[in-house]
Formats: structure tokens, C-alpha cells, sequence
């Protein structure tokens, strides 16, 4: 049996929620109060536009020229480790 | 001989590894150690290679490899004398990006208002943003919803309460979300919305 949780306490939670962390009461009382309320729904789903953007325009793009000295450093890992240098 | 043989074959392992994993290691630093990035995944693969006998599983590898460069990233922060743990005492903020947006009503003409607001921001717009946020915040998010680690992973990597990083990360959505918003106002990224301007094309890195 879940206990009635206000929009307070769901918006609270709504992160939580939204990622899958919630023990099982606290889930459960989420979706009692999504069940009816609208203003929360879509506090829900602007949650999950905000983490979508997040995930894919968080991160830039890569310049080129360092990723080509890694990689040359990569190709030299084996002496690097044998010479015990450090950077 | 034995050992040689399986040195260079571990050794082997790791290059071919770190070149499949450069840009997403590479991308992680840059949002850790910004311009020190380079340096950060040398050091990551350099502390990889002492190490890699220690990995048991393949397919644990690309994470195992973004761990060590959390671990090495948070070492060289604590020897600098910057704790990324450090909370300052004013970081209360209470701020809903979904109720200020149905207030202040941005872009009136909408009928999707949310989703625009959002959708007028551009890769370039959104990393400035991120980089408005205090260590405290970004790396927790950028660990979270980028790289994909569980609250109870971040725990781990950054040697804190798994409470003490839920609550971290609950500010710093609200800081982004908070920051979202600011940036928009002092960018006029919604006067460009509004003239019709095709949003996510502004000025990309």
C-alpha cells in the first residue's frame, strides 16, 4: 500500500523517478500521482527533454589535433611503460 | 618468457583499446580538466597500462578505462590542494525551469513553448552552459547523464554518501536549469526563436 504523496514531494522525486532509482514504495507512489495529475506529467516529461539534451548537445565536438597526438602517444604506450616515464 | 609474451599481449590489448575509447576518454576530460584534457587521458592510459592485468573482463573495459580517469582526475585535484567534494555554503536554489517557462511565457506564439525553449539551444549553447556550473555540479551531471554512471558509481568515483551525491545532483540540475534559462535571456537566444531562425544551427563549435 503506497501513501498519497502532493506535487511537492512528486516533483521532488520526479529525477529520481525518471532514472530508475526509486525503491519500490517511492515508485509506487510516483505513479499513483502521475495517475492524475497533469501538472506533474509534464514536469515529467520536461525532465526527460532536459536530460535528453544533456546527453546529446552536453558533450563537443572533438578537435582534431589533439586526437592525433593521442593517438601518436598510444603507439608509443609500450615504450613509455617500458622507460617507466610519466607525464 | 611467459610473462613477457602475455605483457606485450596485454600491452597490445590496451592500444587497441584506447584507440577504440580516445574520443569518448577524450571527451570526458575535456568536460573534467577542460584545456588539461591531453594530459589527462596520457596520464589515465599511462596509470591503464600499469594496470591492465588487473582487468579480467573485455567488456568492462571502455568503463574501467573512464574510471581510472575519474580516479586520476580527482587525485590531481586534491594534490593541486581543490577538493571537487567541497560544498559551498550558499548552494541553495530552488528554481523550475518548466514552471518559470509557463509564468514568464518566453514565446507566446507557441504552442509547444517547452520543447522550443529547448529546442533553441544549440550544441555550442548548451556546453557553455554546462561550463557556467561549478565542478560541484557539472561533473556529477556530466558523469551522470552523459557518461551514463549510476548514482551509486559516482559515489564510488568521487569518494562520497551516495546521499550526499543525490542531493549534488538534484542542485545541479536545478543550477542548469537555472543557467539554461539566464543564458538565454542575456544571449537573446529567444529574440532569434522569435524571428525564425532555425534553432540547434546557431554558431556550433
Amino acid at each position: 500500500m503506497t501513501h498519497p504523496i502532493g506535487c511537492r514531494e512528486a516533483v521532488e522525486r520526479l529525477w529520481g523517478y525518471l532514472d530508475g532509482e526509486l525503491d519500490g514504495t517511492a515508485h509506487g507512489a510516483m505513479e499513483a500521482h502521475l495517475a492524475y495529475c497533469l501538472r506533474c506529467c509534464g514536469e515529467l516529461a520536461f525532465a526527460r527533454e532536459i536530460r535528453d539534451v544533456l546527453r546529446t548537445r552536453g558533450a563537443g565536438d572533438l578537435p582534431g589535433g589533439p586526437l592525433e597526438r593521442l593517438h601518436a602517444f598510444i603507439d608509443r604506450l609500450d615504450t613509455a611503460t617500458d622507460t617507466g616515464a610519466t607525464t | 618468457m611467459g610473462e613477457q609474451m602475455l605483457e606485450t599481449a596485454e600491452r597490445t590489448s590496451l592500444q587497441a583499446l584506447a584507440r577504440a575509447e580516445l574520443p569518448g576518454l577524450y571527451a570526458l576530460a575535456r568536460q573534467l580538466a577542460g584545456t588539461s584534457a591531453e594530459d589527462l587521458v596520457q596520464e589515465t592510459l599511462l596509470r591503464a597500462c600499469r594496470s591492465i592485468h588487473r582487468l579480467r573482463d573485455p567488456k568492462a573495459a571502455p568503463r574501467w578505462l573512464r574510471v581510472i580517469l575519474v580516479n586520476v582526475w580527482r587525485d590531481g585535484l586534491r594534490k593541486a590542494g581543490r577538493d571537487p567534494r567541497e560544498i559551498p555554503v550558499e548552494d541553495e536554489v530552488t528554481f523550475s525551469l518548466y514552471r518559470t517557462l509557463a509564468e514568464e511565457d518566453p514565446l507566446p506564439y507557441s504552442d509547444t513553448m517547452h520543447v522550443d525553449f529547448l529546442g533553441a539551444f544549440s550544441k555550442r549553447d548548451v556546453q557553455l552552459v554546462l561550463g557556467r556550473l561549478p565542478d560541484l555540479y557539472r561533473v556529477p551531471l556530466v558523469l551522470r547523464y552523459i557518461e551514463g554512471f549510476s548514482t551509486t558509481d559516482i559515489a564510488q568515483l568521487l569518494e562520497l554518501p551516495p546521499g550526499t551525491v543525490y542531493s549534488t545532483l538534484h542542485r545541479g540540475r536545478q543550477r542548469f536549469e537555472r543557467a539554461l534559462w539566464d543564458y538565454a535571456e542575456e544571449s537573446g537566444l529567444l529574440d532569434d526563436h522569435d524571428r525564425g531562425d532555425r534553432p540547434g544551427e546557431r554558431g556550433t563549435s
